[in-house]
C-alpha cells in the first residue's frame, strides 16, 4: 500500500541549547518509560502492545538520528487495526496525541528548562505522527474504493447471448461515461465475435436515465448500425419513459421495448424464426356460490 | 503513382476490399473508379469491405456515404461491411451516422443484404 509520506517541518539548524533540550527529553522518555508507557495506555485507550511497540520505535528512532520510518510502519499498523475494529480515525489520532499528556506529566516532574523546551519540539513531533495516521487512514479507504469501483466495472458488463445471432447487454446499476465506455466496446467486440446482427440493451437494471447516459445510448446504438447490426433497448420502466420524454430527448427511430421478453419476440420476428405454442391444456374453473 | 484499390466483380455485384488505411486520394480515386465500372458493367449492388481498417476520420467518414448517394443514383446499392468496433465509435464521436448506407457485419451478410434488398420492390 502506498503510504504518502508526511513532509516533516523542515527543522532549523540546531541550535546547541536546541540540541540539548531534544537529548533531554530522549532520555526522559528512555528513562521513564515505566511510567510513561502505563500513563499513556490509560489516556490512549488503545492495545498496550501496540502502544509498546510504537514507544519503542520512537526510541529507536531518535537513536538513529530521527529516522521515523520504523514508527509511521507501526502507526500505519495502528491506524489499520483499529480502523478494522470500526473505530474513527479521530480515535486513532487522539490516542497519538495522548502521548503528549503523558510525556507532559514526566516532563514537569523534571522540571527543567531544556525538557521543558524539549517539549515544544516533541509535541510538534507527536502532531505530525498523529496527522500521519489521519492520512494513512484516508489512503487506506481510497484503496479500498478503487478497489471496488475496479471490481463494479469488470463485474457490471456481461454480454450474454439470447439467441443464435442475438445477444444482449443487462444494464445493471447507474450508468456513467466510464462504465458506458466499456459497454459500448464489450458489447460491439461481441456482435463482431459472435457475428451477432441483433442486439437488445437492457436497462431494467438502471435506476435512472438522465440525458448524459441517454446520450450514451444512443451513440451505442448507432455503433451497432454502423457496424451493421440492429439494437433494441428493452426495460423501459414507466418513471422512465417520463423523465426520456420531459427532457425531450429523442430516440428517433431506434425500436423501443418495455420488457426483455418483448424485445427478445421481436428480434425472433425480425430474424423470421416463428415461436409457436404448443396446444394448451383445458384448465376448468368453477365457482361454486354460497 | 497511387496505387488503386482493386474492384472485383462477382455477378451482378461489385466486391471492393480496403487494406490498410485509407488515404483522402485513395477515397478519391475509390470513387471515381466506382462510379465508373457501375455504369460499364451495370452493377446492382456494391460492396466496401473496411475490415481492415482501423482508423477513419470524418473526411473519409463522409466519402464513404458520398460514394452511397452517387452509387445510388447509378441505381447500385452500397453495402460497408465489417466495420471494427473502435471505427464504429469514432464515427459515432464525430456525429456521423453515415445516414444512407446500408451496413453489414461481414461480406457474408453483405452478400444476403444485397439479394433481399434487390428482392423486395423499392
Amino acid at each position: 500500500m502506498p503510504v504518502s509520506t508526511v513532509p516533516f517541518i523542515q527543522e532549523p539548524p540546531l541550535t546547541v541549547q536546541a540540541d540539548a533540550a531534544r537529548r533531554r527529553i530522549e532520555e526522559l522518555l528512555r528513562a521513564e518509560e515505566e511510567l510513561i508507557l502505563p500513563r499513556w495506555h490509560a489516556i490512549a485507550k488503545a492495545p498496550a502492545d501496540e502502544l509498546r511497540e510504537i514507544y519503542l520505535a520512537l526510541l529507536s528512532g531518535f537513536q538513529e538520528g530521527e529516522d521515523l520510518t520504523e514508527v509511521r510502519g507501526a502507526l500505519a499498523e495502528l491506524s489499520r487495526s483499529r480502523a478494522r475494529q470500526g473505530h474513527t480515525p479521530s480515535d486513532t489520532a487522539r490516542a497519538v496525541f495522548g502521548l503528549k499528556e503523558a510525556v507532559y506529566e514526566t516532563v514537569e516532574r523534571d522540571g527543567t528548562a531544556e525538557a521543558l523546551l524539549g517539549f515544544t519540539w516533541f509535541s510538534r513531533l507527536i502532531d505530525d505522527l498523529g496527522l500521519f495516521t489521519f492520512e494513512s487512514y484516508a489512503s487506506a479507504r481510497e484503496k479500498i474504493i478503487l478497489d471496488q469501483a475496479e471490481q463494479l466495472l469488470e463485474l457490471s458488463t456481461p454480454v450474454v447471448k439470447l439467441w443464435d445471432g442475438i445477444v444482449a447487454v443487462p444494464l445493471v446499476g447507474t450508468l456513467d461515461s466510464a462504465r458506458t465506455q466499456v459497454v459500448m466496446e464489450k458489447l460491439l467486440q461481441t456482435l463482431v465475435d459472435n457475428g451477432a446482427e441483433h442486439a437488445v440493451i437492457d436497462i431494467t437494471g438502471v435506476p435512472a436515465v438522465d440525458t448524459q447516459v441517454a446520450q450514451h445510448l444512443l451513440k451505442t446504438v448507432f455503433a451497432a448500425r454502423l457496424m451493421g447490426a440492429e439494437c433494441v433497448i428493452s426495460g423501459i420502466r414507466p418513471q422512465i419513459a417520463h423523465t426520456i420524454v420531459t427532457l425531450g430527448i429523442e430516440f428517433g427511430d431506434i425500436v423501443t421495448k418495455a420488457s426483455l421478453a418483448d424485445a427478445l419476440a421481436y428480434m425472433l420476428r425480425r430474424r423470421g424464426i416463428e415461436i409457436s405454442q404448443a396446444e394448451r391444456p383445458r384448465i376448468a374453473v368453477r365457482t361454486e356460490h354460497r | 503513382m497511387m496505387e488503386r484499390i482493386p474492384i472485383l466483380k462477382l455477378g451482378d455485384t461489385l466486391i471492393v476490399s480496403i487494406q490498410g488505411d485509407l488515404e483522402d486520394q485513395g477515397v478519391l480515386a475509390l470513387q471515381e473508379d466506382l462510379a465508373d465500372k457501375v455504369v460499364m458493367t451495370g452493377a446492382r449492388g456494391v460492396i466496401i469491405d473496411i475490415s481492415a481498417v482501423e482508423i477513419v476520420d470524418s473526411y473519409i467518414g463522409r466519402m464513404l456515404a458520398t460514394i452511397a448517394d452517387i452509387l445510388r443514383m447509378l441505381d447500385a446499392d452500397t453495402v460497408v461491411v465489417g466495420m471494427r468496433p473502435a471505427v464504429a465509435i469514432t464515427l459515432v464521436e464525430l456525429g456521423l451516422s453515415l445516414g444512407g448506407v446500408r451496413t453489414a457485419l461481414d461480406l457474408e451478410k453483405g452478400v444476403a443484404l444485397l439479394d433481399h434488398v434487390r428482392s423486395t420492390p423499392r
